[in-house]
């Protein structure tokens, strides 16, 4: 059984993209198809994180080749987990964008849309399940053509300038990702990464040292880690918003589930390299939170508070606990969630208000009560306000770093806190200037031709109805935070002994 | 591990290349020199199979099975990501001309903050 589920979330999407393309002249068709696919690859999901928790890690070997020769696909508890969350945002997103398309009729990049979202879609899948060093390559290349389409879609001056950036950090990102492959290839005779898990280990801690700092850089390209993060609020702001709000929630996760992955699987406990981290998380926290602070734009803004918040993941793995890992986990989870709502919203207030510039609106709580409280629920919950999912994985992460008790550690948590201040001032900030004050006037849509309508206070249901189902998601967090954090606990305690995964890959059962 | 220095040579003279050429501000020459880059790390990935010449993999007589045949698998990957590759390439030609037509330039564009500072410059 679990055979054929394994591969379904990967293959489904795949499947689904191309029959999208067939039916492309068929709208409905092509939207009934993808809201099948993703809820059924939901259910997959779904199922895959229950028998991952209680049977351990399932392996599927692609093709019948007996790993390490062949592909695996592996899904423990965080792959799974992470992928189920995915899919829910993934579903969510896709009906908003559906509202949107469907209630603005305009011209139409649709047909192209349903078909990249449901590869992007793959690709995320893929990038979770996969087993293999290489595989996971081409699960990112997989995942960012797609977004490569998805970012440029409308095909206007900003869209193209800004994509072109995107483009060519990804594609540099890429060649190092295929350098630092061929060198673990050439190190150890292996992609497989339960194997090479083996195989590195007995090499010198020097070369070791290079692979993982390499492969770090590449994962942090992706993850949009502090030195590494200035194509993401340039990129990111200029796409529609639910292209926006499914990148900021789930492509720099996917990178840092890589960062994850490999360096507690690969390279486990390398001196350095956790310090490293420590330094990265606290540089990106800070760095990412203060060009947060002085945005005008509220996409701007909100694309830097992702920077920003990339940094508690960090912060978790690399303190290197069980509670730490398990904090960085539940972290991942929450940020999914409430990141992606965040600019769910913020296309809203722009389709509202006509702009997403912060000076030019106001007073949107008498106009539109209900984007209010949507706005307000997930800002509070990034910021970490009690009783919020923010909050519980903040508090995760913070008594984590003060039980590892090391300089840097406690350096990390005093950073977080701050971070965690400076981003209720930054979501602060976004309510005292959109929604308090007097009413500002709507301004029309600067460009009648783009895909997207602005300035109408025509909201469909569907595009309220599916932020009102991410906001519950965000909540459902708060009311599950037990059995999640125990679950986040469980797979924090198989990355820190990565034996069991090795073994679950490599004897065959 | 023997490896061949001449490829080896090749690969970092492709890196330099195409690192250079990255830097430039020309979106042209940006396209190209991620080409190169490409290439080296190609090729970078296929030296990791070990030395050329070794008998294939398959269609072998004599001589114990699998002894001395070349390594199939970074071949393998290489076409995967030569693939890749390819069709990034394609896409990125498309954008870059989308640019040009846009704005009749073949430079990369300033993005907001650069916009933003040199606004600020202007003021008195």
């Amino acid at each position: 059984m679990i055979r054929i589920l394994l591969p379904l979330p990967i293959v489904l999407p795949l499947l689904a993209a191309g029959l999208s393309v067939v039916v492309g002249r068929h709208q409905r068709l092509q939207r009934a198809l993808s809201v099948l696919t993703l809820t059924a690859v939901v259910a997959v999901a779904g199922r895959l994180l229950f028998v991952a928790d209680t049977d351990g890690p399932a392996v599927v070997q692609l093709g019948g080749w007996v790993a390490p020769a062949g592909i695996s696909l592996v899904g423990d508890r965080l792959s799974t987990l992470l992928l189920l969350v995915s899919s829910l945002v993934l579903l969510a997103v896709l009906l908003y964008a559906i509202g949107q398309g469907a209630a603005d009729g305009r011209r139409t990049t649709v047909a192209v849309f349903h078909p990249c979202y449901l590869v992007l879609a793959a690709g995320i899948a893929m990038a979770f399940l996969t087993g293999d060093l290489f595989n996971l390559f081409v699960a990112f290349e997989v995942m960012l053509v797609a977004s490569y389409v998805l970012i440029t879609l409308d095909g206007g001056a900003e869209q193209v300038r800004a994509g072109m950036t995107y483009v060519v950090v990804s594609l540099v990102a890429s060649a190092l990702f295929v350098t630092a492959v061929g060198l673990v290839y050439a190190a150890t005779g292996t992609v497989n990464m339960a194997d090479a898990a083996v195989r590195l280990a007995e090499l010198p801690d020097g070369v070791r040292l290079v692979l993982g700092l390499m492969l770090l850089v590449v994962f942090g390209i992706k993850a949009a880690i502090f030195p590494l993060f200035s194509w993401l609020p340039d990129s990111y702001p200029t796409a529609p918003s639910p292209v926006t709000a499914v990148f900021a929630g789930l492509l720099t996760k996917v990178g840092v589930y890589a960062i994850i992955r490999t360096q507690t699987l690969l390279f486990p406990g390398d001196g350095p390299t956790a310090s490293v981290l420590l330094v990265l998380a606290v540089l990106t926290m800070v760095i990412g939170i203060l060009g947060a602070l002085v945005q005008d734009d509220l996409k701007r803004l909100l694309s830097f508070t992702i920077v920003g918040h990339i940094g508690y993941m960090l912060l978790g793995l690399g303190l290197y606990s069980v509670a730490g890992l398990a904090g960085a986990i539940l972290y991942t989870v929450h940020h999914i969630t409430v990141q992606t709502t965040l600019f769910l919203v913020a296309g809203l207030i722009e389709r509202r208000e006509g702009t997403s510039s912060m000076a030019r609106s106001g007073g949107l709580q008498h106009v539109a009560p209900v984007l209010a409280v949507l706005y307000l629920v997930p800002a509070l919950s990034l910021a970490g306000i009690p009783p919020l999912s923010g909050f519980l994985a903040k508090l995760g992460l913070i008594q984590a770093g003060t039980a590892d008790g090391g300089v840097l550690a406690l350096v990390g948590v005093g950073a977080a806190i701050l971070t965690s201040l400076l981003t209720l001032y930054a979501v602060g900030k976004v309510w005292s200037s959109v929604f308090w004050g007097p009413v500002a006037p709507v301004i029309p849509d600067e460009d009648p031709t783009d895909a997207v309508e602005v300035g109408t206070a025509r909201t469909p249901r569907l595009m309220l109805g599916a932020a009102a189902f991410a906001v519950a998601g965000g909540l459902a967090i708060t009311v599950v935070a037990g059995p999640l954090y125990a679950l986040t606990s469980r797979a924090a305690a198989d990355l820190m002994a990565p034996a069991s995964y090795v073994q679950a890959v490599l004897v065959p059962r | 591990m023997t490896g061949n220095l001449t490829l080896a040579l090749t690969v970092g003279a492709l890196y330099t290349a195409g690192t250079f050429l990255l830097l430039q501000r020309t979106l042209t020459r940006v396209v190209l020199g991620l080409g190169l880059l490409a290439h080296g790390a190609n090729l970078l990935l296929l030296q990791a199979g070990g030395v050329a010449g070794s008998v294939p993999f398959v269609g072998k007589q004599d001589g114990p099975s699998g002894a001395g045949t070349a390594d199939p698998l970074p071949q393998a990957m290489v076409l995967t990501a030569i693939v890749i590759t390819f069709g990034v390439s394609a896409f990125l030609l498309a954008l870059a001309y989308r640019s040009w037509v846009l704005t009749g330039e073949d430079d990369v564009q300033d993005d907001v903050e650069d916009r933003r500072v040199a606004r600020r410059q202007d003021q008195p």
